[in-house]
């Protein structure tokens, strides 16, 4: 009987693309926007994985990455200090004014790495060598920093460009590529005696203190013992992430503006699969009636619509995400949206089409379960 | 334990026997007693036409006898078979195999071909959707549909869509045919040709027709009919009363 349900939903022709079209803008709008939201989340840790290190530290009050509250110089040393720490390394981090060639004035994030051993270098360089950081008034810039800055020339800046920054010259060295940050900010690696020099004096200019933990201990016991001896705030990458996520999901707008669009798709899901698929039963009332006057039992008629609505369901669901993916690709090319779909919202996206698929079928379900089959008697 | 109307081929049980039985729709002063405590008996091998104005109680008392309908009090039989207490899958299960119907808006499914629609009471009862198809196809053949087995009812005259929902009645060999005013919608030549099928599909062994009609024309083809007034049974006509009766009336 299951081939017959599903003829008599593909005969409905303008009923059946309804449906399909339904369902496919419900798991479009539910995994493309969790793909985009997700997509900017991972933007707001991109640190951690432009400047890889297995232990951040900051100051007690700092709960995520963007976040600098300056630490002393001599911290470097107390944290050196502690049991199961192999090595650590001050860093520099903060958002400086740089001049383009035209002469418009660019915020950049700006990074100072410890010069001798480059730790929380950049993990990709496309041109030139990071060696040269260790030279005076020299920087490495990610490619979105050469396109940015070198807008007065016509070209992206090249390796020997020079540009200025809090009128100060620095000259390119080398060009890589990086995760774009949260901010928008493009990149620029100096060295971390260089990155004081650019920026405006302050006190205390240590933003973080990056660490690894000595063989055979784990980040995250060196991290505790870091805590425990120093008193300052010590992450591992998950720990920070985590932190980082919570932070803006508890300080922004954002997560509540995206759920809102998602559980929106998920409503007009509802709407227009439920609304439209109690229609199609509510015409095929009649043949249901039939069905059941000739010993079609309620089980065996539940099952069909339960059918009919997944199949819709399915196929909604896998266009839905194709279009999703066309969308991911397209966007792939110069990472603009943000864009990362998890398995995770690919799987609950799934878990929310046959849910509203189900929801649809139980509207008919329960009209179908109090039809009397005499009904088809009565004309 | 299989049912007196699976084991009994025995000829003198009565196809169909309801005894007082009272069905009334609606409660308070918008109850509607449709039945009131009506006796009525279909025998095997017969055509048995109900008949009486409107609203007298006629498709009542064929939902009854089909098993579509509960009813309040009274025995309802069919082939030997209690339905009182009956649990309602039951039921279901004994009209799946016993019972073939024909609806006066033949309620074939539209988007569903000719032997589709056939096969349906066949799928039902379980039998292998090839064998299915090509049992369906045979008898569409032999009812004169034969080339057309792929087409959609919509696109048959009403006189060929009947003769589908004849074919879809009997194709799981029911021992009990019901069909609500199966001319109603048909031409007085295609009306005959209708009747004429339900009265072969009679004559088989062990197996009755019972039709509810407004249709005068179609008197002559009963072996039996049953007059019904305001929920009750005004008469019973057979031999020479039915055909007085025929001769009053047509």
């Amino acid at each position: 009987m299951f081939h017959l349900a599903l003829r008599m939903l593909l005969g409905d022709r303008a009923k059946y693309i309804m449906l399909v079209g339904g369902l496919t803008f419900s798991a479009l709008l539910m995994t493309q926007q969790n793909g985009v939201f997700q997509g900017l989340l991972a933007w707001t840790t991109s640190h951690m994985r432009n400047m890889r290190a297995s232990i951040w530290v900051v100051d007690s009050r700092v709960e995520q990455v963007n976040e600098t509250k300056a630490l002393r110089d001599t911290d470097v040393n107390r944290v050196r200090s502690v049991a199961g720490v192999d090595f650590a390394m001050p860093l520099f981090q903060g958002v400086l004014k740089a001049r383009a060639a035209e002469g418009s004035e660019k915020l950049i994030q700006m990074i100072g790495i410890h010069a001798g051993t480059l730790f929380g270098r950049p993990t990709k360089v496309l041109e030139g060598e990071l060696e040269q950081l260790r030279m005076a008034n020299t920087v490495a810039i990610d490619e979105l920093a050469a396109e940015r800055l070198g807008s007065g020339v016509g070209r992206p800046l090249r390796i020997g460009d020079n540009f200025e920054i809090n009128d100060r010259e620095a000259r390119v060295v080398a060009i890589c590529r990086t995760e774009r940050h949260f901010f928008g900010y493009p990149y620029v690696f100096a060295s971390y005696d260089q990155a004081l020099q650019f920026a405006p004096r302050q006190r205390k200019m240590l933003s973080m203190i990056l660490a690894e933990p000595r063989p055979g201990m784990t980040p995250e016991e060196v991290a505790r013992n870091i805590q425990a001896e120093t008193g300052l705030a010590a992450y591992t990458v998950p720990q920070f992430e985590k932190s980082t996520i919570s932070w803006i999901w508890r300080n922004t707008g954002i997560p509540a503006s995206f759920m809102t669009t998602i559980i929106l798709g998920f409503i007009v899901g509802i709407a227009i699969a439920g609304q439209t698929f109690y229609s199609f039963v509510l015409e095929n009332l009649r043949h249901l009636g039939a069905l059941k006057a000739m010993g079609a039992s309620n089980g065996l008629l539940s099952a069909m619509l339960l059918f009919q609505a997944m199949t819709v369901g399915i196929i909604g669901y896998g266009m839905g995400l194709g279009l999703t993916a066309l969308f991911g690709f397209a966007v792939a090319e110069n990472g603009q949206p943000p864009f990362k779909l998890q398995p995770e919202a690919i799987l609950r996206t799934f878990a929310a089409i046959l849910l509203i698929s189900g929801l649809a079928a139980l509207l008919g379900i329960r009209k179908v379960a109090k039809l009397e089959p005499a009904v088809v008697f009565r004309g | 334990m299989n049912s007196p109307a699976e084991n009994s081929p025995d000829s003198s049980v009565p196809a169909v026997a309801l005894r007082g039985v009272v069905k009334a729709f609606g409660t308070g002063d918008a109850r509607t007693v449709a039945l009131k405590g009506t006796d009525f008996t279909a025998s095997q091998g017969e055509l048995h036409l109900v008949v009486g104005p409107s609203g007298c109680g006629k498709t009542t008392l064929l939902s009854v006898a089909a098993g579509t309908l509960d009813w309040e009090s009274g025995t309802v039989d069919v082939f030997g078979t209690r339905l009182n207490g009956m649990p309602r899958s039951r039921v279901t299960a004994f009209r799946r195999k016993n019972v073939g119907f024909i609806f006066q808006q033949f309620n074939l499914i539209p988007t569903l071909d000719l032997v589709e629609n056939v096969s349906v009471p066949l799928l039902l009862n379980d039998v292998r959707r090839r064998e299915a198809e090509e049992k369906s196809a045979a008898l569409l053949q032999q009812l004169g549909l034969g080339g057309k087995e792929r087409k959609r009812p919509t696109q048959l005259s009403g006189g060929q869509q009947q003769r589908v929902a004849i074919a879809r009645a009997l194709i799981h060999e029911p021992r009990l045919l019901i069909a609500d005013e199966p001319t109603s919608a048909l031409d007085r030549e295609t009306g005959h040709q209708i009747m004429d099928i339900l009265a072969q599909a009679a004559r088989a062994p062990g197996r009755s027709v019972i039709i509810v009609t407004h249709d005068p024309r179609t008197y002559r083809y009963a072996d039996r009919l049953t007059d019904m007034e305001d929920g009750g049974i005004a008469g019973v006509y057979h031999g020479q009363a039915l055909r007085d009766f025929v001769s009053i009336h047509h």
